[in-house]
């Protein structure tokens, strides 16, 4: 593919292949993502972990849900899902039961994974399903319009909160981690290298692993919270994220405020049996019993 | 396991329908249950959970309908053939995903043993009020495939054959019991596996060059299913799609899909279609029924023959597709059709639709089955 692009001084460059275009449906793009927008980030920590991965591409899995990172499965060269609103870890889990060979991931937005898709993100973590959810926060329903959720800071407004969000957010990290998950963390969009390893990190863990990505949505969000680029974010996270992995969790709610800090970090890394393990453990109980 | 690799054995049994209906899908070859539980469907889960782990799969209790149905179309692309078992809230509940299975193209069967609605309705009790639900209930234009049992031999007969089913047509499949043919236990003959097709999935085969092929290949009613893990690399959608899998607002594109998903049921519908007729060939009054109240109905037909009323039945196993030719060709030949459900008029609208005569229904609240005498009651009327 040869793509001619024209660099900073007008000095016209061309790319005719990227490393990683092998796992990514580069026929596709551009995406559908807008400028600024953090998913693209994770997009190339995710790719930059399965081509180090030894996992070959064949048995690696991406599904997503709804909305702007509910795209993300579609532009990857591999088995991938794009699912209904907010049921990408219940699909991830029948899957991931019926063949446990399989890498999963699950890639989803706030709304998706948090709000209409709370219950299964709390059950999977409860059970310790063996699959990889990566959360990217915008805070609000972004395609959908921008919206708020189950994410969106007190106070902060969205055209269905115009007058200020009067719920509190999730603290997801806190949430996730009291259901039971096996790996959490969290990182920002300018923690690129933080993120590439607390993705490599949960192909390594077995067990329910979560990592969520706090990516504003400059054109929804942004706008109306006083982060309206892309820069005044990556400034924000530069200058207040903190970072703590052994933070309390209970402190961890995000405000957005400028003058408050972000703590990010791998907060919870243990070992607990994965569901998948307890199932073929109750399998070999119940395997030679007589059907009558 | 044991020597027969854990499937029932050939024989005669005295067996609840809710179970009948386990041993046959583990016969079928369904391996992974994903199920939340629900009155009167319960005991097919409570049966898969002892049940699929002996022959070396999984029953797993989901957190509620709508998880299970999306794990269903999970499992599905993992390769297992998969089923769930419901009654109405929780098929309401399994629409969105049921939906996602049609658009998926995943192979999954869906158990629906009816109670009375709306809403939690009579939990314990017969129904027959999920009917239009079946063929209605999710979002978009949709075919679904249903059955509906009338005895424990047939809940047993037709979990195969749904299996069946919707390997052929990968697509959701629906067999449609009553609280009764669920809960009732009965006479049921398994006959040695190797006399039951079987159909297995046709799997794609992994593209040997960068051409991904046409995994959702529009000019074909049957295509192989790209499983994920073994090397195909495809995208599958529940946005409307090309024949890549690749998401379009295209209205060819959608005209394309649409034609294709509708079209590879709508062009077999005749060879879906099974039904069975008593005394209908000199019949002046018919009655069309299915489920539990088809079995009301044949003591109706009877009873009204010893009365010299020239009546009939005919018994709709599948009401989905509707079979509408039969139906037109019972009806150019009768005076009037006698619809009794238990609702207040479901199958009598497809069965007006496609009816030359008058249709009379006899309806009942859901809670109790009809009994033969309502019915006869009726056919005395119309006759």
């Amino acid at each position: 593919m040869t793509t001619p692009q024209l660099a900073a001084g007008g000095r016209e460059i061309k790319v005719s292949a990227h490393s990683r275009d092998r796992l990514i449906r580069a026929h596709r793009l551009p995406n559908i993502w807008c400028p600024g927008c953090g998913i693209g980030i994770v997009l190339e920590a995710y790719t930059r972990v399965l081509e180090k991965s030894n996992i070959p591409p064949e048995r690696q899995v991406a599904i997503s849900g709804i909305g702007c990172t509910g795209r993300f499965a579609g532009y990857l060269d591999l088995d991938s899902y794009h699912t209904t609103h907010g049921r990408a870890i219940a699909f991830a889990t029948g899957m991931s039961v019926a063949n446990p060979d399989l890498e999963i991931f699950v890639i989803a937005g706030d709304g998706d994974i948090s709000t209409i898709g709370g219950n299964h993100l709390i059950h999977a973590a409860r059970r310790n399903v063996d699959i990889n959810v990566i959360m990217v926060n915008n805070f609000n329903y972004g395609m959908t319009g921008g919206q708020h959720g189950a994410t969106t800071p007190t106070g902060a407004k969205t055209y269905t909160s115009p007058y200020g969000n009067v719920e509190s957010p999730f603290n997801i990290p806190y949430l996730v981690a009291a259901a039971g998950a096996s790996f959490v963390a969290r990182w920002t969009t300018i923690h690129a290298n933080q993120l590439f390893k607390a993705i490599r990190r949960m192909t390594e863990v077995e067990g329910f692993t979560f990592l969520e990505v706090i990516s504003p949505c400059p054109p929804t969000f942004g706008e109306l919270n006083g982060f309206p680029e892309a820069l005044d974010t990556m400034k924000y996270f530069r200058e207040k994220s903190v970072v703590d992995d052994g933070a309390d969790l209970r402190t961890l709610p995000i405000t957005m405020h400028p003058e408050d800090p972000l703590v990010v970090g791998n907060f919870v890394d243990k070992r607990r049996e994965s569901y998948q393990e307890l199932l073929r453990q109750m399998q070999l109980r119940a395997s030679g019993v007589g059907h009558q | 396991m044991s020597k027969n690799g854990g499937v029932l054995s050939p024989g005669t049994y005295f067996m609840m329908g809710n179970f009948a209906c386990v041993e046959a899908a583990i016969m079928a070859g369904c391996r992974l249950f994903a199920g939340y539980p629900i009155t009167p469907s319960s005991e097919i889960f409570e049966r898969a959970c002892t049940r699929f782990p002996q022959v070396g799969g999984y029953a797993v209790e989901m957190e509620d309908e709508i998880a299970s149905m999306a794990a269903l179309v999970g499992a599905s692309y993992a390769g297992s053939k998969v089923m769930t078992a419901t009654s109405g809230p929780g098929f309401s509940l399994m629409m969105e995903n049921i939906g996602l299975a049609f658009m998926m193209e995943a192979p999954s069967v869906v158990v629906n043993v009816q109670r009375g609605g709306p809403s939690t309705g009579v939990p314990t009790l017969v129904g027959q009020g999920d009917m239009m639900q079946a063929r209605w209930g999710t979002h978009g234009d949709t075919e679904m495939i249903a059955y509906c049992p009338s005895s424990v031999q047939e809940f047993f007969d037709l979990t195969i054959q749904a299996f069946n089913t919707a390997e052929k047509f990968r697509t959701p499949v629906f067999v449609m019991a009553d609280q009764v043919v669920g809960m009732m236990s009965e006479r049921l003959r398994v006959p040695p596996i190797e006399e039951i097709e079987i159909v297995e999935r046709l799997a794609a085969k992994p593209p040997g060059s960068s051409d991904l092929g046409l995994p959702f290949d529009y000019s074909r009613d049957f295509v192989p299913m790209p499983i994920a893990g073994t090397g195909c690399r495809v995208n599958v959608e529940s946005l409307t799609h090309d024949s890549r899998g690749y998401p379009s607002t295209e209205h060819s594109v959608s005209q394309a899909m649409m034609a294709h998903l509708l079209g590879k049921i709508r062009n077999h519908a005749s060879e879906i279609w099974r039904w069975q007729e008593y005394l209908v060939d000199d019949a002046d009054v018919v009655v069309i029924a299915y489920g539990s109240t088809a079995r009301s109905a044949l003591s109706a037909v009877k009873a009204a023959r010893s009365k010299q009323i020239k009546a009939g039945l005919l018994r709709l196993i599948t009401p989905w597709p509707f079979p509408d030719k039969i139906v037109e060709k019972i009806s150019s030949r009768v005076n009037t059709i006698v619809v009794p459900e238990i609702n207040y008029g479901q199958m009598i609208h497809p069965i007006r639709e496609n009816s030359k005569c008058p249709v009379v229904g006899v309806n009942l609240a859901p809670g109790t089955l009809i009994e033969p005498r309502t019915i006869t009651d009726a056919l005395e009327l119309v006759a």
